[in-house]
């Protein structure tokens, strides 16, 4: 894990005169699971295209294992893409599908046998060989598609919103499927997506990206408990966003009262925006509450109740397994722990 | 609704101006003035043999300078920008919409033996070359003519490979010329099909182009089948068997090709 | 590499085009030379627009495109409409047929009508034509309008019946304005063919009526006057102008449906 395996360094990419990668500065290592998140056209996928050999930067300089690639062509590169929409070969049945990059290499008809069968077992379609790509469903596809470039033993894999095609369900299950074949094969992921959750979900370290900036870098938990900024916060997950100042280390006040928190070493009165996630919020009787507000809407989401609760100039989004009722005056509680501080977004900037 | 099908007026209209017709080439050929049956046309017919074998010689030929000037240019085609592309597709199209007796008419004039071509040699000293009536300017016509028949179908098919399936034979490992012969070349076996269908047949058919460009000496079996129509040799029955021998002879042509297109497109 | 590919697409490009420029040069050449230049003129021009044969023959070859082009297109959609509900077997056999005049060599087709017009004792000349030319544009038409009915929404046409239209007034209210686009693209391939159409006419025409195709021909054999290059030149330029308003109309359609796009993100 502790191996540097890529390594951007002030990659800067243009478009038609347009930045879409801003000097992006990041670091893979071995055996990481790393998933670049952000919304579209965010330069996420332009980053992978970078790693992957199919878009040179106009600036700055990649590293593999330590040894610049900037001038290396894809095909000559230790990586392997599964693409958004797959590209399988379409005059090729899975068998030729999966042994093309063996096939290219020269190996061995035996070995390039014994290691397609083995890949195909791996992403549970044995017995499909000789399938043409036509008579597969869309998640047949995908495992042709991953099975087509694991069968190459990359050091990295890049995959680039590989499940962005499939429907919820299968979703879920391709997310379970490609974490167990990350860490079962041991080969560090790259991976683009949209979704927060996905992201989440499987990686071991999250890169959140916005306008072709690299926004914060971390952990799934610290993305999600640590939001750097505003974006961040609201990009990952539902949140109440509010603007407030710091008294001093560990005192807020926002929404006209003052609270407790964590954080500290900001100035003294800095005015700071502070992130609260819906499921925080506690609700209690309204003389309990350090915050009060009236009940405007509840919509039952199978797991929980979403609430927006107005009150104290704001309007709140709760998330509790309990609900109110509409038309109700209820109170709020919020712990230390829950109130994130942030850096205002425009002097972050 | 079922009763009158809006379909019944054109199907009239085909069996008498499409089947019938065909139906009369035939009974020509196989009757003679008087309108008894006969085989003498036919073995008449294989008198033009060798006509016929440099008919298919030559529109072979150039079928296949064709397919070696489209194909790259198909492909160059098909991977630049959009705008361009569509800009550049209208070009090759240009050309076709001028009537080909005009443009075959262009020909004549420069490679003419006082032509331009000529004229430009002479100016170092050179020639005067006898370009014009010889097979090769033949060939040159048929290419001329029908090249924008073999990269429009080349490019549309390959217009539609997904620029991602290309992209991911690089990443597993092919340089670009395994990329054309692993990936565009299979995929573009239907172009190249009906590119060379849209070639050959009206090149093996002509009967302008060979005039034009071929003087009197090079006559094709599209010319021997106009001189019975309407040339000096008028004999109907003889034309209808020659005809009827070419359109034989074209349909098999095409089943061998595609049959053999089949097997390659499996094997690939 | 991308030198290359440029310099491939000049080469190719030259070769397809240099014939025609040399056309359009020697159209303003003084004397009838085809090859030596020796000053500029206008004179065929003026000349050609005193031809009468090339003005009639282009009138006709006008009036028979149109002719041939309305019916072929009304005689080919219909055709259409009825092939799409065929059962199987007879479908693809009305099909393969339709496809025999595209397929076929045009001289065997020139030849089999010609046989067929003195075996019916039709005189060649201006009905022939017409004849001829509608029977080698329907397929074209055909061929172009039954995608569009096999990718149209078959529940427009109940849901009009359903709102209360007769099967008529649903066919010309829902049917024909999805299939519409099939139907103009036929009928401009049924123009275009018609118009640039020589060996077929060849053998059915007749010396009281000529298309242009023809007359030319009957130039090129004479080799005569710079007259043919003038004509070139205008009907390069008049389908060069064409070309260019269809390609101006596509890139404003391409522009608003991007601005569209970009509304809507």
């Amino acid at each position: 894990m502790d191996n540097v395996i890529v390594e951007l360094k002030d990659i800067c990419v243009d478009f038609d005169g347009q930045r879409v990668v801003n000097k992006l500065n990041l670091t893979i290592h071995d055996n990481e699971f790393v998933t670049l998140l952000g919304p579209s056209g965010c330069g996420k996928t332009t980053t992978l295209r970078v790693i992957g050999g199919f878009v040179s930067p106009d600036e700055g300089d990649v590293f593999f294992e330590g040894k610049r690639i900037n001038d290396v062509p894809p095909h000559k590169r230790m990586v392997n893409t599964v693409f958004q929409r797959y590209a399988l070969f379409p005059h090729l049945n899975v068998y030729d599908n999966v042994a093309f990059g063996l096939k290219v290499q020269k190996l061995d008809k035996r070995e390039i046998k014994s290691r397609v069968s083995e890949m195909l077992e791996l992403v549970g379609l044995k017995g499909f060989e000789q399938r043409g790509i036509g008579q597969l469903s869309g998640g047949q596809q995908q495992r042709v598609a991953i099975a087509r470039a694991l069968v190459n033993r990359p050091k990295v894999l890049l995959l680039d919103e590989p499940l962005g095609a499939l429907d919820l369900k299968l979703r879920k299950d391709m997310q379970i499927e490609l974490k167990r074949i990350q860490q079962s094969t041991g080969i560090t992921f790259i991976y683009v997506t949209h979704d927060q959750e996905e992201a989440l979900t499987m990686s071991d370290t999250v890169v959140v990206m916005r306008d072709g900036v690299i926004q914060q870098v971390g952990t799934p938990q610290d993305i999600y408990n640590e939001p750097q900024n505003a974006f961040v916060a609201d990009f990952i997950g539902e949140s109440n966003i509010l603007e407030g100042m710091m008294y001093k280390d560990f005192l807020v006040q926002f929404a006209g009262a003052d609270f407790e928190c964590v954080d500290k070493g900001f100035g003294r009165m800095e005015r700071v925006q502070v992130v609260i996630r819906p499921e925080d919020i506690k609700i209690v009787p309204q003389i309990q509450g350090q915050l009060t507000g009236v009940i405007e809407s509840v919509i039952f989401k199978g797991v929980h109740y979403e609430m927006v609760a107005d009150g104290c100039g704001y309007k709140w989004l709760i998330h509790s397994t309990t609900a109110a009722e509409v038309g109700s005056v209820i109170g709020m509680r919020l712990d230390p722990e829950d109130i994130h501080i942030m850096k205002r977004e425009e002097d972050a900037k | 609704m079922k009763a009158k099908s809006p379909a019944y007026p054109y199907l009239a209209w085909m069996i008498i101006f499409i089947v019938a017709p065909l139906l009369i080439v035939a009974y020509f050929a196989f009757t003679d003035k008087t309108g008894a049956f006969t085989l003498a046309n036919i073995s008449q017919a294989g008198q033009f043999s060798p006509v016929l074998l440099k008919s298919v010689y030559l529109a072979a030929i150039a079928t296949v300078i064709c397919l070696i000037i489209a194909y790259p240019l198909a492909y160059i085609l098909s991977r630049t920008k959009v705008r361009t592309q569509r800009m550049l597709v209208m070009l090759v199209m240009l050309p076709m919409w001028m009537n080909f007796l005009l443009r075959t008419y262009a020909w004549m004039t420069i490679l003419e033996n006082n032509g331009i071509l000529n004229r430009f040699f002479g100016l170092f000293g050179l020639g005067p070359f006898e370009m014009i009536n010889t097979q090769g300017a033949v060939v040159l016509g048929m290419v001329y003519n029908y090249l924008p028949f073999m990269i429009l179908p080349l490019y549309s098919i390959m217009e539609k490979i997904d620029g991602s399936v290309i992209e991911a034979a690089q990443d597993l490992g092919c340089s670009s010329m395994g990329v054309m012969r692993k990936v565009v070349l299979p995929l573009s076996v239907p172009g190249i099909t009906s590119g060379i269908t849209m070639v050959f047949v009206p090149a093996v058919s002509t009967f302008i182009i060979s005039k034009m460009l071929g003087g009197g000496g090079n006559l094709l079996i599209g010319d021997i089948i106009d001189l019975q129509f309407l040339g000096l040799d008028y004999n109907p029955h003889l034309g209808s068997a020659i005809s009827l021998v070419l359109m034989v002879l074209i349909l098999l042509c095409m089943s061998i090709f595609n049959q053999f297109d089949n097997e390659e497109a499996v094997l690939l | 590499m991308k030198k290359l590919s440029k310099l491939y697409l000049g080469i190719v490009f030259f070769f397809l085009y240099a014939p025609i420029l040399v056309l359009i040069v020697f159209s303003f050449n003084q004397s009838k030379s085809r090859s030596v230049w020796t000053g500029f003129t206008l004179d065929w021009y003026v000349k050609l627009f005193h031809n009468e044969v090339i003005l009639n023959s282009l009138w006709t070859t006008l009036s028979i495109a149109l002719i041939a082009g309305v019916v072929s297109t009304i005689l080919g959609t219909a055709a259409a409409v009825g092939i799409s509900s065929m059962r199987r077997g007879p479908r693809r056999l009305v099909i393969n047929t339709t496809y025999l005049p595209i397929m076929n060599p045009e001289i065997l087709t020139g030849v089999s009508l010609m046989l067929l017009f003195s075996f019916l004792a039709i005189p060649r000349g201006y009905l022939t034509l017409v004849i001829a030319h509608i029977t080698f544009c329907v397929p074209y038409v055909i061929l172009s309008v039954l995608p569009k009915l096999r990718q149209m929404d078959r529940f427009v046409y109940e849901a009009a019946l359903d709102l209360g239209c007769s099967p008529r007034k649903a066919f010309f209210k829902a049917v024909v304005p999805q299939i519409m686009p099939g139907i103009m693209t036929g009928f401009l391939m049924a123009l275009t063919y018609s118009i640039d159409d020589f060996v077929i006419s060849y053998f059915v025409s007749g010396s009281s009526a000529q298309t242009l195709p023809i007359t030319i021909y009957s130039m090129t054999r004479r080799r005569v006057s710079p007259e043919i290059n003038a004509l070139s030149t205008i009907l390069f330029l008049a389908v060069l102008t064409v070309l260019l308003l269809i390609n101006v109309k596509d890139a404003k359609i391409w522009k608003e449906r991007r601005k569209k796009e970009a509304a809507r993100l």
